[in-house]
């Protein structure tokens, strides 16, 4: 089982890094993106037999007190198989 | 009266920190492994700078989890003097120790270069023999030094005197342009609530020598070493 962390920066926090991304990809020509937003994915691999509860409840506990900052960013877990 | 010095797996200016300290100050100093637990001894812990954990993550975000932080937690609660500067303040914002949080420079560049900050309040351990207002010319050296924070935390900010130090023109004034990495309010420094906490993005630490182009920096070590003597 795996738990997929997704971590977002707050709306309302300055990206520089996405609008330099999006200032590139203007510039080859795509012309109809408004924004684009720059954010951080982890894999999470449980062991063997982990239930998809015990999972959830790690990955939200890991990502609140590590993978993300809660004064800038905001996460999201997917739990999936295999 | 003992200094030490904090040392991360990826900090730099630890020995630059030292220097001053023992050079400068004229005070014991010693570093202090990240894997130590003892503070017991100090009077003032320095958090330099660098890029502890190779900044992995976010800048300061893994050297929060050494064994070490805990105790610097604990000393800081028992009223210990702790000034972390640039990575330094980075990791006392993600150990809770300060509020907010140092994001990606909003012109993006590393910035590497003197810049101006006035002293907003000398009412601290840490300003106390510097005027308030007083423009200094210290060194930046960073990526992340973007301070961000809600309103909530901002308004608190002010209205407990806890920002120290701003970015400013050489007149004193906190304007746009002279904001090098985009920092809320101009913010270059702050407290904690109870004042033995700061952290500030500028190095005090690389201007205390005339020859390295300012000696600015030295009235922050010369307040902290009075504080801890008349304590």
């Amino acid at each position: 089982m795996k738990a997929k962390v997704y971590v977002t920066l707050k709306s309302g926090v300055l990206d520089p890094q996405g609008k330099a991304i999006h200032h590139s990809a203007e510039l080859i020509g795509f012309d109809g993106i408004s924004d684009i937003r720059q954010g951080k994915y982890f894999e999470i691999v449980l062991t063997n037999g982990t239930s998809e509860a015990d999972a959830r409840s790690q990955a939200e506990k890991l990502a609140a007190e590590i993978l993300a900052n809660p004064v800038i960013e905001d996460y999201r877990v997917e739990i999936v198989d295999g | 009266m003992k200094f030490g010095v904090v040392v991360f797996p990826g900090s730099n200016c630890d020995h630059d920190a030292y220097h001053v300290i023992s050079k400068h100050v004229g005070q014991p100093v010693d570093f202090i492994w990240h894997k130590e637990t003892d503070l017991s001894g100090f009077d003032a812990l320095l958090i330099p700078g660098g890029f502890s954990y190779g900044d992995y993550l976010r800048a300061g975000a893994l050297a929060r989890f050494s064994p070490v932080m805990n105790a610097v937690k604990d000393f800081a609660a028992a009223g210990g003097y702790v000034f972390g500067i640039c990575n330094g303040f980075q990791i006392l914002c993600e150990a809770g120790l300060l509020p907010g949080a140092l994001i990606r420079n909003s012109g993006l560049h590393f910035v590497c270069r003197h810049v101006n900050v006035r002293v907003e309040t000398n009412d601290t351990p840490f300003t106390n023999q510097i005027e308030a207002g007083k423009v200094l010319s210290i060194p930046v050296a960073h990526a992340e030094g973007n301070y961000v924070c809600d309103d909530e935390t901002l308004d608190s900010l002010e209205e407990n005197s806890q920002v120290i130090f701003r970015y400013c023109d050489p007149d004193g004034e906190p304007t746009e342009a002279a904001n090098p990495n985009g920092a809320r309010s101009n913010i270059a420094g702050i407290c904690n609530r109870d004042r033995n906490v700061l952290g500030m993005m500028p190095h005090p630490e690389r201007a205390c020598e005339e020859l390295l182009g300012s000696n600015d920096g030295r009235g922050i070590f010369r307040s902290l070493t009075r504080t801890i003597e008349t304590a």
